[in-house]
């Protein structure tokens, strides 16, 4: 197991960590603009919406995100894996403006660039924090020790 | 700086308290978490040795999961309630920013995770990285 270390397939569950959340967010958020307004008087139409390919697909993909993260915190600390889902705010961000051509703010450019620094800086450090293993019989010479301290 | 009119109708402290509520209630819940996953182990090896099935029964029968994603479930709700009070541009860059430099001070005092200063740094720089993206 690489504690230090990660191998391709670890990255590639960060990657999906990073990209399945603001990826389904933004199919959650196109899905329900496109719905009429939603009122508590009728809340079958909320269940309705589930059903909707938008809605379904965010869904999914936000299913795929805790998966991956679950997974991803198995093998990594936390203070690791949550600067990864905050990178994932900067490829939606560059997305919009390279695929929808929406325009991105000075301000928004200085956060793109504080966030890529600050994941490449918890990147290059190791993922997990080493905890020294206690061998079988240490474990049980300190059972006994405190049976005997009651 | 002008405030914003959100905060203007909700006042200031009930607006902190809100906000405060998300980031407690979210960080409680990604540490609960993050124990949970590290009491259960490598979930690769756990799926390489006994199927996907296993996977998921190693997960959903850890009660410190089910602590955690209630708190995430809270954290959701407390973001659903000061959504309806205040605005998106405020709530969403100030709580996502914040959970970030709690979780390292949690990480560091209850998940006993080597927080060095190469991990406070990028805290700090995510922290304020993601409110300028978000605001």
């Amino acid at each position: 197991m690489a504690h230090h270390r990660l191998s391709p397939h670890q990255w590639m569950i960060l990657g999906l960590v990073s990209l399945c959340a603001p990826l389904g967010d933004t199919c959650l958020s196109r899905g329900m603009t496109r719905l009429p307004a939603i009122t508590l008087a009728h809340p079958a139409t909320l269940v309705a919406a589930v059903f909707t390919p938008w809605i379904a697909i965010g869904i999914a993909l936000l299913i795929g995100f805790f998966a991956s993260y679950l997974t991803a915190l198995s093998w990594a600390d936390l203070t690791f894996v949550l600067p990864a889902t905050a990178f994932g705010n900067v490829i939606v961000a560059l997305l919009s403006k390279f695929w929808l051509q929406e325009p991105i703010s000075l301000e928004r450019w200085a956060g793109i660039v504080l966030i890529t620094i600050g994941v490449g800086f918890v990147a290059q450090g190791p993922a997990m924090t080493e905890r020294p293993k206690m061998p079988a019989g240490a474990q049980s010479d300190r059972l006994v020790e405190e049976e005997q301290a009651r | 700086m002008t405030v914003p009119s959100s905060i203007q109708s909700t006042g200031p402290w009930a607006a902190g308290a809100m906000i405060a509520a998300i980031v407690l209630a979210s960080t409680i819940g990604e540490v609960l978490t993050a124990a949970a996953m590290k009491s259960i182990g490598d979930l690769d090896e756990i799926r390489a040795r006994s199927g996907m099935k296993g996977a998921i029964k190693a997960v959903v029968t850890c009660p410190l999961f089910f602590a955690g994603v209630t708190f995430l479930a809270l954290a959701f709700f407390s973001l659903l309630f000061a959504l309806n009070h205040l605005d998106l541009s405020l709530v969403a860059p100030a709580s996502a920013s914040l959970t970030l430099v709690t979780n390292a001070v949690a990480g560091k005092f209850f998940l006993h995770e080597n927080v060095d200063r190469r991990r406070w740094a990028s805290a700090v720089l995510v922290c304020i990285g993601v409110y300028l993206l978000a605001h």
